[in-house]
């Protein structure tokens, strides 16, 4: 049986590879949406906290011996914390003037934390190991699937649903969102504000780390690896809508299995196909396919 | 950045007027000797070459005392973002408003072909160390472009014939989505069939993807027994790493056709033991070597790529011309270095062709297995000689008016 001219079995396994790359994608997306919801900024330096979260993974395990599993709570914590420094000190002056300044500062934190680590790692980068326990593969029927990767999909799709649950269902996911429509308000009831802002910002980076712990062993750990994906992931935010949760999860899957068809279709497309479908939905929908109309 | 201000561009181009006027008097225009590199820093292939490129050149400059014959030499660098429109740019501005004498170019033959059209109108010598495309010397090939250390057909002569005479008849191609990746797989292509072998299909992949594993089960579709791997720094880095963890090695051999030391440094042997590949230089196969990678090393806390090694000889031997005609002026420095043969650490017995392929020894070299290597970056074992012409485009093969 065959699909479009290629085989059913090549066609499930494209899909398959296509959604491990959606679910880093999603996390990634999830961060950016969490954070652009809440405190109005565009991180551009998500991916160098992405790339900062893996370079935690190497230099815990190289250094101190620390395994992936540490790493996988390590990374997101210390990440977090830089999180906190780069709100308390930088960000939080920039929430009432141009969003335009937020977007610099960040890019250019980015453009700093990269050179800091290839000034000292070089741009080849470093190898980090497959975990133990996730070694080896799976014989799928339609293909062979490394069981590492089986794991990055689910550990994606959970950390993504547990956020969903947080914002969307929760007590303090109430607060985090009626302090986005209206701070003065909230605060008013006796909730911290700046303190819910500074700990959101701290998730999300959180959030970034931990996509870079769960792609440490697939991709070789590199100081450029932030910026080759972050592009992308601006553009499943943008389709999904700036600010929407579950449409960034959604589009950021649904964008890595059509990315990973492009490969087999057209491959020299595959870098642009992501930009093409973003074009096409900002001339339909504006405010992206899951965004709310102002 | 080492570019000076206005005024003293003004004052150079002052001095290079007067020079053109006046040429029987002093040959070094300017006062002083210019050689800009322009090449990948912060990039993919920003560890083939980038910084250690530009320590390279200074080691040169230093071996030859700083100056000569009472002119200054300095280095001038820049990035160009892998992107053909910044080097062109980059190199015109050097020639025009810096005096630059000498022009080297670094990874990425789009940058390079582009850069080479500009020195060949400014008539600069512009000497391509870090691409690989063959067609800077063949249908581009220019009277002011040398091409140094390597280039896509010693690589496909090398690794390519080397792999076929191995037993790995049928190949599939995993290519580089830009001028160097096609011309490699070109010319590797024409090799495996005229050894016997046959091409059943290739995936182009764009420069720096994240991800390889769909372009890897594609390949492994096609049942080859030999994935052809036409790409270079972190991209063939990535698609070894995915070629491991998919299993893609248990059914196909990868043969990585432009592999450098810093790829194999980052990878680990237990991952690349084994593999061929196809280099100009190596630190360690002889003393002189060894002392020079040495050498840098204590500089650069890395051992030079053949990259880097090629940019010191390329440095060194114009700078050499340069002093026997006490003159930077184009035409006599290149027809000095094409009548003097190369003796470096770099090369032995080169000599720069018509076509300006500088024609020197290429090594097919095999990775160490980890219980075989010495010391850090002990890797290769030289497994083949490729003598002299043995690894370079033929006279038969050029489409170079200059070589026919």
């Amino acid at each position: 049986m065959e699909i479009l001219g290629i085989p059913l079995q090549a066609f499930l396994g494209q899909l398959m590879l296509g959604l491990v790359n959606g679910s880093f994608y999603a996390m990634l997306s999830l961060g950016l949406a969490v954070i652009f919801g809440l405190l109005g900024i565009v991180n551009f330096a998500h991916g160098a906290l992405y790339m900062i979260g893996a370079y935690v993974a190497w230099m815990s395990l190289e250094y101190f011996g620390l395994n992936y599993w540490f790493a996988l709570v390590l990374a997101p914590l210390v990440v977090g914390a830089l999180g906190v420094v780069i709100e308390r000190t930088l960000l939080k002056r920039l929430y009432k003037i141009d969003p335009i300044y937020g977007l610099l500062l960040t890019f250019g934190l980015a453009l700093i934390a990269e050179g800091v680590f290839r000034d000292q790692f070089g741009v080849s980068g470093q190898q980090y190991p497959v975990p133990e326990l996730l070694q080896g593969a799976t014989n799928l029927g339609f293909m062979v699937l490394p069981n590492y990767r089986a794991f990055v999909v689910f550990a994606s799709l959970l950390v993504c649903l547990a956020t969903w649950w947080v914002i969307e269902r929760t007590r303090l996911g109430s607060y985090l969102r009626a302090g986005t429509e209206n701070p003065a308000l909230v605060q008013a009831f006796g909730v911290n504000v700046p303190m819910m802002v500074m700990l959101t910002y701290a998730a999300g980076a959180g959030l970034a780390a931990l996509a870079g712990v769960l792609a440490a062993p697939v991709i070789q750990v590199t100081p450029l690896m932030g910026s080759n994906l972050i592009i992308v992931v601006f553009a499943v935010v943008v389709i999904g809508g700036m600010g929407s949760i579950l449409g960034s999860i959604l589009t950021g899957l649904v964008l890595g299995i059509v990315e990973g068809l492009t490969k087999v279709f057209y491959p020299e497309a595959s870098s642009v196909v992501v930009f093409v479908i973003m074009a096409i939905v900002l001339m339909i929908r504006p405010a992206g396919l899951f965004g709310k109309e102002a | 950045m080492n570019l000076k201000k206005i005024p003293t561009a003004c004052a150079l181009a002052a001095a290079a007027l007067f020079t053109a006027a006046t040429p029987v008097q002093a040959q070094i225009s300017g006062d002083v000797i210019k050689i800009g590199i322009i090449t990948d820093m912060a990039g993919v292939y920003g560890d083939i070459d980038g910084m250690g490129g530009v320590e390279a050149i200074r080691m040169a400059i230093a071996d030859m005392g700083g100056a000569i014959n009472g002119k200054k030499v300095e280095v001038l660098y820049a990035e160009h973002q892998n992107k053909a429109d910044v080097a062109a740019a980059k190199a015109r501005e050097w020639f025009d408003t810096q005096g630059l004498d000498m022009l080297i170019g670094g990874t990425n033959s789009g940058t390079a072909l582009a850069m080479a059209k500009v020195a060949s109108e400014k008539k600069k010598p512009f000497l391509v160390v870090g691409a690989a495309s063959s067609a800077l010397t063949n249908d581009q090939c220019s009277p002011y472009t040398v091409h140094w250390a390597y280039d896509t057909v010693a690589l496909a002569k090398g690794t390519g014939s080397a792999v076929v005479k191995a037993g790995g008849k049928t190949w599939y191609f995993l290519t580089a989505d830009y001028a160097f990746g096609a011309a490699l797989q070109a010319d590797v292509s024409t090799v495996v069939k005229a050894a016997g072998g046959t091409v059943v299909g290739s995936v182009k992949h764009p420069l720096s993807a994240s991800d390889f594993s769909s372009f890897l089960l594609q390949a492994q579709a096609s049942k080859a027994q030999i994935l052809g791997m036409a790409n270079a720094g972190g991209d063939t880095i990535n698609t070894i790493k995915a070629a491991n963890e998919f299993g893609i090695t248990k059914t196909m051999k990868l043969a990585g056709l432009l592999v450098f030391i810093n790829d194999i440094h980052s990878l680990g042997l237990k991952t690349t033991q084994g593999m061929y590949l196809t280099d100009s230089w190596y630190w360690n196969q002889s003393a002189e070597t060894r002392a020079w990678g040495r050498r840098f090393f204590e500089k650069f806390k890395r051992m030079p790529s053949s990259v880097q090694a090629g940019d010191y000889s390329a440095a060194l031997q114009y700078l050499k011309a340069v002093k026997a005609t006490n003159s930077d002026d184009a035409d006599k420095v290149l027809e000095q270095m094409r009548k003097t043969p190369i003796n470096d650490v770099f090369a032995k017995g080169g000599f720069i062709r018509a076509d300006g392929r500088m024609v020197h020894d290429m090594y097919l070299m095999q990775v160490k297995a980890p219980e075989q290597s010495n010391e850090p970056w002990d890797y290769y074992n030289v497994v083949e000689t490729l003598k002299g012409e043995a690894a370079w485009t033929t006279k038969a093969d050029t489409k170079c008016p200059l070589w026919k």
